[in-house]
């Protein structure tokens, strides 16, 4: 189920070039959903002095995390090996729930319906969750 | 029970009075399908469901897609006893139909991104919030007669 085909690499990286123009929009406006829609989520962010979903905390934070995704469609062939860091970070610093990760990726792909509604077809989606999911299990590789 | 606040209720109310069936309906039981493709083994009577396009193009898959979102309409009707306004499609569900009750929420994801792409920005956060805690409410009834 986490293997990507040579058919979903190709598809997230064209669909990525199409999309990477506006990746703060999608990172700032997926943090944000998932702050008001998952607010248990609110429980990493209690250093923030504004937890709200539009503060420029959160929209700085929805940018590193697309800047994480973008960098792992670079590093597509070999994502363990690739996120190798971002991992440690996550597991030992960080220490996410790995659940979140999911809940974020859902995120991420209702903000790419909403914003690419002719270019985010079936085949795409499906390929971008395969490929977020990956990234997902990447990043909880070092956990434990 | 559920708690929905006058809020939610406003939310859910009007997306479904807004609700294009014809439209939404196939492209989420398409997307599904295409998206989890193991919910294919409920439709094997279907015909042609080989790949993305023929299941798109499929009269069975957008006829039942239209028959399933209605299924949503008797949980707008009685948003304060979900649990028990399923509870026959429940059994039914399970006993004759051997649906996994994990799918339910994966069709459900796919109707959120296809209501999410139709309507655009005006598809806010809170707006999410509260469609997806209907259908989750929806989801869960929906596999409380497993046993």
């Amino acid at each position: 189920m986490t293997t990507l085909t040579a058919k979903d690499k190709q598809t997230v990286k064209a669909f990525w070039a199409k999309v990477s123009g506006k990746s703060e929009d999608i990172g700032a406006a997926a943090v944000a959903r998932m702050l008001v829609v998952y607010p248990q989520t609110k429980t990493y962010f209690s250093h923030w002095q504004d937890q709200s979903p539009h503060s420029a905390a959160a929209r700085k934070h929805g940018i590193t995390v697309m800047m994480g995704v973008g960098d792992a469609v670079t590093k597509i062939d070999d994502l363990k090996e690739g996120l190798k860091e971002l991992s440690e970070l996550h597991a030992f610093t960080l220490r996410v729930d790995p659940g979140n990760f999911k809940i974020l990726s859902h995120n991420i792909l209702v903000v790419m319906a909403i914003m690419f509604p002719t270019d985010f077809t079936p085949d795409v989606h499906v390929s971008l969750d395969k490929f977020l999911a990956a990234v997902s299990l990447a990043l909880a590789e070092k956990y434990r | 029970m559920v708690e929905w606040t006058d809020k939610e209720r406003s939310i859910i109310s009007d997306i479904f009075s807004h609700l294009d069936y014809e439209d939404i309906g196939p492209k989420a039981l398409s997307r599904c399908l295409i998206v989890y493709p193991w919910t294919q083994r409920h439709f094997s009577g279907f015909g042609n469901l080989y790949n993305a396009e023929s299941i798109i193009g499929n009269a069975n898959v957008a006829a039942h897609g239209i028959k399933v979102l209605h299924g949503l309409d008797r949980g707008l009707k009685n948003m304060d006893n979900i649990e028990a306004t399923y509870a026959d499609l429940s059994t039914l569900h399970s006993e004759k139909l051997h649906v996994d009750p994990d799918n339910f929420k994966l069709l459900a994801d796919c109707i959120t991104i296809v209501l999410a792409a139709k309507m655009g920005q005006a598809f806010t956060a809170e707006i999410q919030g509260a469609f997806q805690k209907f259908l989750a409410v929806v989801v869960s009834a929906l596999g409380k007669q497993y046993h």
